[in-house]
Order: C-alpha cells, then structure tokens, then sequence
C-alpha cells in the first residue's frame, strides 16, 4: 500500500471508531448491520471472488455460526457468548467434509451442490426438534438490553479481522494460488498446485468468517430460527450481490458493497416501503447486466461514461 | 402392502408432473450449458395465467393451460434475447453471471408478481379435485390421473417433435454440439432464443397441471426449482428420457420418504439423491440408457 492508501486507511479508521457515540440508536442499528455483512461479503470473497468457487450456500456456515453457541446455551446453559468461539468452529469442522465433497465439483456443478446443502441444512434443523428446537427458534436475553454501542464495537472488531486476514492470506503465497486456481483449474493442477487443498485452504478462513458473523448476529439479535439465519435469498444471495456490486475478487469491494447494500435497503424500505423488494433485484439485474465486475472492478467503465474521454482498451485496468 | 402400494402410486402420478417441469429444464440446460435458475419463477407465472383465466372465464386449468403456454413461451424466448443472452460472452470475474442474473431475474419476476396478486395462498378448487376411486384397497385420485396422463402425452410429442421434426432436430444438434450445429447451418442464437421459450412453456404446463391440487402463492418456485435440478441431473443434461425416468424416480423416492420416515424430510430425499449422483454418476441416467 501507498503512503496516501494508509492515510485514508487511517481516517477511515478513525471514523468508524469515533463517530458512532454521538449517532442516535438507530443509525447504531445499520451500523452493525453494515459491519456484519462486510465480515460475511469479506468471507464469501475469499472463497469466490479470489479462489474462483462461487457458492450458493454460504448461509450453511451463517446458521451453523448462529446455533453453536444456540445449541450449548439450549443444552447445557452456558453464555451465548460462548458461541463466539462455538459458532465458528462448528462451521469450520462442518465446512471441511462439506469442502472436500463438494470441491470435487466444478463450476455451476459446485454451486448447485452448496445450494443444495444449504436447502438440506435448512430442513434438517427445521425437523430435527430434539436437537435443534425446531421451526419455534431459541430465544436469548441480551448482555447490554437495549444498548447498541457494545455491539457495534465487537461487530467492527470481527470485520476489521476478517479484512486484515483476507489481506494477508490474498497477499501471501495463498493468495496467488487462489487466484490461478479461478482462472484455470486445470493449469493450476499443471503448474503443480494440489487444488483441493488450496479451495480448503480458502473455505476454512470464509467459513470460520461467516460463522463469527453469525454468532455476532445470534447475540445481537438475540432470537435464531432456522428459516432467518439459513436462508436462501436473505443470506446465502445477498452475500453474493454485496460482493458483486463493490467488486468480487478485490479487497474493499465487499466492503463497500455490503455498506451501499445496507444503507440502500434500510433508505428505500423507510422511502418507498415495499416497493423497495421490487427495486432489489431489479438493480441486481442492472448491476450483472452492466457493471458484471462491479463498482470497483468496472471504476475504469464508469469514468469513461462519465469523462466521455475515448475507450482505453489493452491494460486498462 | 396396500401402504407400498399406495406410495408407490401417488409416487409415479406426481413424479410424472416433475417430469414435464423438469423437461423443460433440461432442454434449456443442454442447449444452453447453464445453470437456469428463472424457471421456477416463470412456472410461477405460468400458474397465475391460469389462475387469472380460472376466476375470470371459469377455464379450468386443463383447457387454461394452453393459453398460459403461448404467453409463457413469448415471455420465456424475449426473456432470453434481451437480457440472458447479453451477458453470455461477456469475460467476468466471477465466471457464474449469467447464473446470478437468472437468479436476479426470479427474484424479480416473483416481487412483480407478488405486488399484483398479494402472497395470499390461492387457489382453483373444484369439486373435481377431491375425486378419487379404489383400486382394491388403494385410493386413486383421478385429478392426479388425468395430470399424469396429460403430462405423459406432452412427453410424447415432445419426443416425436425432437425427433422427427427439422427444427427439433436442430435443437438435439444445438444440445449435442454448439459449433458443429452452426456449422451445418444452424441459427444457434435463434435456437436457443427458442429452446428457452419452449422450455418454459413446458414449465408452464406442468404448473398447469399442479394447479387442481395444490395451492398457489408467489414463493411456490423455489421446491419445484429444486426437483426439476435434481431430475436434470439425475437425468442427464439436455435428455428427455433421462428426465422423464430422473421425475419419476424422484417421485417415489419423495413419496418412500414421506411414508417411511417423515414427511418433514421428504424433500432432503430428493437433495440426498441429487448430491450422490453429482458425485458418483456425474452424467446421470443418461450414461446408463444411452441416449
């Protein structure tokens, strides 16, 4: 990074630290919403942005998050705090059979697949009451009540460490692994690079990622049932479209993708109420339509439209 | 015995509804190589065009569905010119787009519909719906009968359609091979623009045939889509046979699950089926019956 990067780095830092005391509860509010799904969009890009393995079932890893520390607190209780560490490590053991299963499969083959474990998983806390109290949900009492800053600060923590990790893995040998095994798998094996291992290489930091954003969720929320937290089009695709609006395979895409998704829905549900689930999608459309790279990814296509200066083609980017 | 029986029964008759659904997949799928993931939405709508001309005309499905056919297959083949069809030779980062547009596509399609008709659960009950007769023991229930029937007879022309017609043949080639097809002088784009609509007037169809026994809300998709990708590979992409064999195969098995372990996990069955056989029958029925 550049001397100017580490100084807007450093302000923006400073903003999101600072600020949020002197903004009214419900700013709070979006707040940790925005700084749960830059952990999760940050998650979801480490596997499918930079190691190419798009996955339609990344709520598996959200929900297992959220009912690790739900299940200890049902069966033995003990703090939902604990799911902070439960929560993750259940995704992570999980994700790994899952992982070295469905990593056999390539491509929409792969996609399918984790769409699929996904409905399963779903279904199956749903049915299995027993164990996982079923369709009614489990209910926690929140540390702090009604106070959101304690919140916000342990939800900036948990995304600002996903950040710094993805930056060091994608900066790292790791990094160009990844990235040689989305542009061509077969090359990659050719070059010598023991593929599997390196998707699980990705999968195990996206799914430990995405379960600690579920276990902030758990205890923020204070209620987990199985149709909210695995959810197909609330999590596992809007994980996806945060990521696709900033910019999938770059570093703050997801970021900026997932603050301009939150900020979007909470302004158009209080503008124009439900109407709002109409435009959603329909701007999704626009965005793969148009802008496939996203905001990031395009930044050279939209300055064109704007500066109306001639197309630079080679090396553009 | 009577209980196998029965399962096995309303197995087939419903599994001969997932078949013309997921025909119409299927094709789409062959001819295209991608994943479609708007086919449960416009089924959706294929099923509030007959809706609309139950409670307007008193058209029962059965006749309702033909109409519901030729708007779906209008809306299916612009669908696919004008928005899916952009985005197929465009080099992206993530290689899965047009994926997530025909995912955004239904998300879309079910918000439109549910602003029109509300999420209310509707639905076209006649006293017909509830008809069944006894073959010894075993219930029959003849609105099932008559939609397996219907289903069974579009699987029919379809297959003599592919078959023996110059442009079903040209859809096979399309499927088989994409260059070699335009090669011969085929219009692939003009195919596929064309395969789509077919492929969801198919879809159209089979909501058609549902409609007499279940009911209707804007969310339906999202099982049927499921099923008709689990019979799409189970079958094999782009074969007919294996799609009809996949529907009815799965039919059973979701019916067996219901009757023999729980009818809460009775789609996890089908799931089951579908991961096993990406793992280890990746070509699906197809490799087994040989075409």
């Amino acid at each position: 990074m550049t001397k100017k990067n580490w100084f807007l780095l450093a302000i923006l830092g400073v903003v999101v630290v600072a600020i949020p005391p002197f903004l009214g509860s419900y700013f709070q509010h979006v707040l940790i919403l925005i700084m749960m799904w830059v952990t999760m969009a940050t998650a979801w890009n480490l596997l499918g942005g930079y190691c190419g393995q798009v996955s339609f079932g990344h709520a598996v890893f959200f929900g297992l998050g959220a009912y690790g520390g739900g299940l200890l607190h049902l069966h033995w209780g003990t703090s939902p705090w604990w799911g902070m560490i439960a929560g993750p490590l259940l995704a992570v053991i999980i994700g790994i059979p899952i992982g070295l299963i469905t990593f056999r499969l390539r491509g929409a083959y792969f996609a399918l697949a984790m769409l699929a474990l996904g409905e399963t998983f779903r279904i199956v806390f749903i049915n299995w009451e027993p164990v996982t109290a079923g369709a009614v949900g489990m209910i926690f009492s929140r540390t702090w009540g009604a106070q959101k800053l304690p919140y916000y600060y342990i939800a900036l923590a948990v995304a600002a460490l996903s950040i710094y990790v993805v930056y060091r893995l994608v900066h790292s040998k790791y990094g160009y692994y990844f990235v040689s095994i989305r542009e061509d798998q077969d090359a990659a094996e050719g070059l010598g690079i023991p593929t599997t291992k390196y998707k699980l290489y990705a999968l195990i930091p996206s799914a430990f990622f995405t379960g600690l954003a579920g276990a902030v969720y758990m205890n923020y929320i204070a209620y987990i049932e199985p149709h909210s937290v695995f959810n197909l089009s609330a999590i596992s695709i809007m994980m996806m479209l945060c990521v696709m609006l900033g910019g999938a395979g770059t570093l703050w895409g997801p970021v900026l993708g997932a603050a301009a998704y939150t900020i979007l829905s909470e302004a158009l549900r209080a503008g124009i109420g439900p109407l709002a689930y109409l435009i959603f999608p329909i701007i999704a459309c626009l965005i793969i339509m148009f802008l496939p790279d996203g905001i990031i990814g395009d930044w050279g296509k939209i300055k064109r439209v704007f500066s109306r200066r001639k197309p630079v083609y080679a090396g553009g980017e | 015995m009577t209980l196998l029986g029965q399962t096995l029964i309303t197995g087939v008759l419903i599994g001969g509804i997932y078949a013309i659904i997921a025909i119409g997949m299927t094709l789409i799928m062959g001819v295209m190589k991608i994943i479609n993931l708007v086919h449960g939405a416009l089924m959706m709508v294929g099923m509030y065009v007959c809706l609309v001309l139950f409670k307007s005309f008193g058209l029962h499905p059965y006749i309702g569905m033909i109409p519901a056919m030729v708007i779906l297959f209008g809306i299916g083949y612009f669908l696919q010119k004008y928005s899916i069809e952009r985005v197929a030779g465009v080099e992206t980062i993530l290689p899965q787009s047009q994926v997530l547009l025909t995912l955004a596509l239904a998300l879309t399609i079910t918000e439109i519909v549910r602003l029109i008709f509300s999420s209310d659960y509707q639905s076209t009950y006649t006293p017909f719906s509830s008809k069944c007769f006894y073959v010894g023991d075993m219930s029959i229930s003849v609105p099932y009968l008559v939609s397996f029937v219907i289903a069974m007879a579009f699987v029919a022309g379809l297959h003599l359609f592919l078959t023996r017609t110059d442009l079903g043949r040209s859809v096979v080639a399309t499927a088989q091979d994409k260059d070699a097809a335009i090669y011969m002088g085929v219009d692939a784009k003009r195919i596929t623009n064309f395969t789509f609509g077919l492929g969801t007037a198919l879809a159209a169809a089979g909501g058609a045939l549902l409609l007499p026994v279940f009911y209707l809300f804007p969310d339906i998709w999202g099982p049927y889509l499921t099923k008709s990708f689990v019979i799409t590979v189970l079958g094999g992409m782009g074969s007919t046979v294996g799609a009809l064999s996949g529907g009815l195969l799965l039919g059973v098995a979701e019916t067996f699950g219901a009757t023999y372990w729980s009818p809460g996990y009775s789609n996890v069955v089908g799931l089951i089926i579908f991961l096993l056989v990406l793992l280890f029958l990746p070509g699906g029925l197809k490799t087994i019956i040989g075409r």
